[in-house]
């Protein structure tokens, strides 16, 4: 006699009592606080809110420590915390000029006003773990200077002047927000540039550097990188005029790309943007780059057929957590479906095989 | 009730909602863009029907949420929680007590009512996707009412297999104009899409509602020489005896034993309560925890 199988409930309960105890792991060694993840796993910190879209140091390393450090995982927290947000309004158009800059690097001009600026940067160090940070992590012998506080402009500045670059006007034009009206296709940039800035670091660099290995190859020139805080402000109607909210930290990066001209346009560099929340500079050049890539219509390029350039194929893949929910989901049951396959191929074999016998006999 | 908003959403996102289902109801089959949510389980695991979902659920209604026909799997017991907790809203395994039924996969055997509805799980909402992966195109398609491809591919699978090799996710065309998925649901049910009740599709990763109003012409895709058959396997229900209902096959020991039974648990359960009883069945039992 058979018995069906239950028991999807006490499962469920039993399985996340089990998670908890894993999340915590031995109990022997303290447990790690939101304020450490926080100060210790920055860039870790800065990646959730950069794909979670959500400016919030705290929540993202609360997010990260949930999720077992599993950084997919903490950006969908925070994107599911998100949507229960109620929205206030826009902020106006942060100025990236008067950004207290941390870091500010350009690869097109040996030295700019504003001057060359490494910050805390990974790049010149030799990639040898440092044994001593298993026993003690304290930094010592840290020079202090007085911050610069003069505004830093941007080097794609001098190339308007000659209009060397291709320019870029203002527009008044509030930007749609991806997370609030349907993608449609084809999109506008600022849309486009949205989406790329929230999109998995992971794909937006394998498609940027897609671009690098000759998939609509456009050489770029980093001609500026800045990290550092801007004032978030914002135009409260009963006053009149715009006040700061708050602060954030963000990565900028403007691309010169070579560009022949095109039957409509004289020889002109062109631009690719980067803007990301938080230290991020591995994302913010990639999406220059694929920026760029994606630009190719409005420039009067060939579409070459590459990924990077498919604004569907980029824009309907870059969400981590969209891929990973689809992906993940070929674990729920498909008993049912499988089922049907199972008894189409059965058919299928019986009626071939009927025919093998039959040529056979005749 | 919890800390959120009735059925989690806020009001003003459940009427953007609403008017995708208006709109998708008054053009049956053609898939409404709608700003899909981010939901707090992820994208694939039903996050378009839990928002069609919270957009139609009132608090008077009772809820019934089930995964390949079943009321306790895994999947199905999470999404009648998370109402459980945000709507506040009562719950139900059993079919005719259901008015707001979610589904994934299944038609529940029992013919619905008028006042019900029911609410699919849509992971591709678009029929024509495998044929022409990009959606600039597909909506074109759709548009000029261009299903020749569609045609092509059937055609093809005849000429192959000597069958329509598509078991699930059989493609209909609605109302004599738009052809649209049926979710992955067995071929089985395609007649079952001509129903009294409402049906409202929801796929939230891929941002589109569609819906079939009640007695909709629905239409499986065939040729006159290779009709649309609908398929289960050839038992009957090991546990119920049921010969008209859609069966999940079981391996039950190493030899590779087989046993047949209901993949709609309420209908297998309903069947057993009123004394049928299949092969392997016991006349009333209650199945371990």
């Amino acid at each position: 006699m058979y018995v069906a199988v239950k028991g999807g409930e006490r499962a469920i309960d039993n399985a996340h009592a089990w998670l908890a105890e894993e999340r915590r792991g031995d109990t022997s060694v303290p447990e790690l606080t939101v304020a450490q993840i926080r100060e210790q796993m920055a860039l870790a910190v800065n990646r959730v809110m950069a794909e979670g879209s959500l400016y919030d140091p705290d929540l993202a390393a609360l997010a990260i420590k949930q999720a077992r450090g599993d950084l997919i995982e903490a950006i969908f927290l925070i994107r599911a915390y998100r949507t229960t947000l109620p929205r206030f309004g826009g902020s106006t158009a942060i100025d990236t000029e008067n950004m207290s800059c941390d870091r500010r690097i350009s690869a097109t001009f040996k030295d700019a006003p504003g001057g060359q600026v490494l910050g805390p940067t990974f790049d010149y160090t030799h990639r040898l773990l440092d044994f001593k940070l298993a026993a003690d992590g304290e930094a010592t012998d840290v020079p202090v200077d007085t911050p610069n506080q003069d505004t830093t402009p941007h080097i794609m500045s001098f190339l308007d002047q000659e209009q060397l670059i291709q320019s870029e006007p203002a527009g008044d034009d509030t930007p749609p927000d991806l997370t609030r009206t349907p993608l449609e296709l084809p999109a506008t940039r600022a849309l486009r540039l949205q989406s790329l800035t929230r999109g998995d670091e992971g794909f937006i660099l394998g498609m940027a550097y897609s671009t690098q290995r000759g998939y609509a190859r456009n050489h770029a020139f980093v001609a500026e990188l800045r990290i550092g805080t801007v004032p978030v402000e914002m135009e409260i109607p009963e006053l009149g005029f715009a006040i700061d909210v708050g602060e954030i930290t963000v990565t900028e990066c403007e691309t010169v790309n070579q560009f022949q001209g095109s039957k409509t346009q004289p020889p002109q560099f062109t631009r690719g943007y980067g803007l990301v929340f938080g230290m991020t500079e591995r994302k913010a050049i990639s999406m220059a780059l694929v920026d760029r890539a994606l630009r190719w219509k409005e420039l009067g390029e060939d579409n070459l057929g590459a990924p990077a350039q498919d604004e569907e194929f980029v824009l309907y893949h870059s969400d981590n957590i969209q891929a990973t929910g689809f992906l993940e989901h070929i674990k729920l049951p498909h008993y049912v479906d499988f089922q049907s396959e199972l008894e189409l191929i059965r058919k299928l074999r019986c009626e071939a095989q009927a025919n093998l016998t039959q040529e056979a006999a005749e | 009730m919890s800390d959120y908003n009735f059925a989690y959403l806020d009001e003003q996102t459940k009427r953007m909602i609403r008017r995708a289902i208006l709109k998708g109801l008054a053009i049956p089959g053609y898939q409404v863009p709608f700003a899909s949510r981010e939901m707090p389980m992820p994208y694939g695991w039903g996050t378009g029907g839990v928002q069609v979902s919270a957009a139609v659920l009132t608090p008077e209604d009772t809820l019934k949420v089930i995964d390949q026909g079943a009321d306790d799997t895994t999947n199905a017991v999470s999404i009648r929680r998370f109402f459980e907790k945000t709507a506040g809203v009562q719950v139900t395994e059993a079919t005719t007590d259901a008015s707001v039924i979610q589904t994934r996969h299944r038609i529940p055997e029992q013919d619905l009512r008028a006042d019900q509805i029911l609410v699919y799980q849509v992971p591709i909402p678009e029929p024509l996707r495998f044929l022409e992966p990009s959606e600039v195109e597909t909506r074109k398609m759709h548009s000029l009412e261009e299903y020749g491809l569609m045609h092509v591919k059937l055609y093809e699978d005849i000429s192959q297999h000597g069958d329509i090799a598509t078991a699930y996710a059989y493609p209909v065309k609605v109302e004599g104009r738009y052809v649209m998925d049926p979710s992955p649901i067995p071929k089985f049910d395609n007649p079952k899409l001509e129903m009294a009740g409402i049906q409202l599709f929801g796929a939230g990763r891929e941002q589109r509602i569609y819906a079939i109003p009640p007695y909709t012409q629905v239409v499986s895709l065939d040729f006159d020489d290779y009709p649309f058959q609908a398929s289960k396997a050839d038992h009957a229900c090991d546990l119920c005896g049921a010969k008209d209902s859609y069966l999940d096959e079981l391996i039950v020991d190493d030899q590779g034993g087989r046993v047949f039974m209901c993949s709609d648990t309420d209908y297998c359960s309903t069947r057993r309560a009123q004394g049928h009883v299949g092969a392997q069945g016991s006349p009333i039992q209650e199945d371990a925890a």
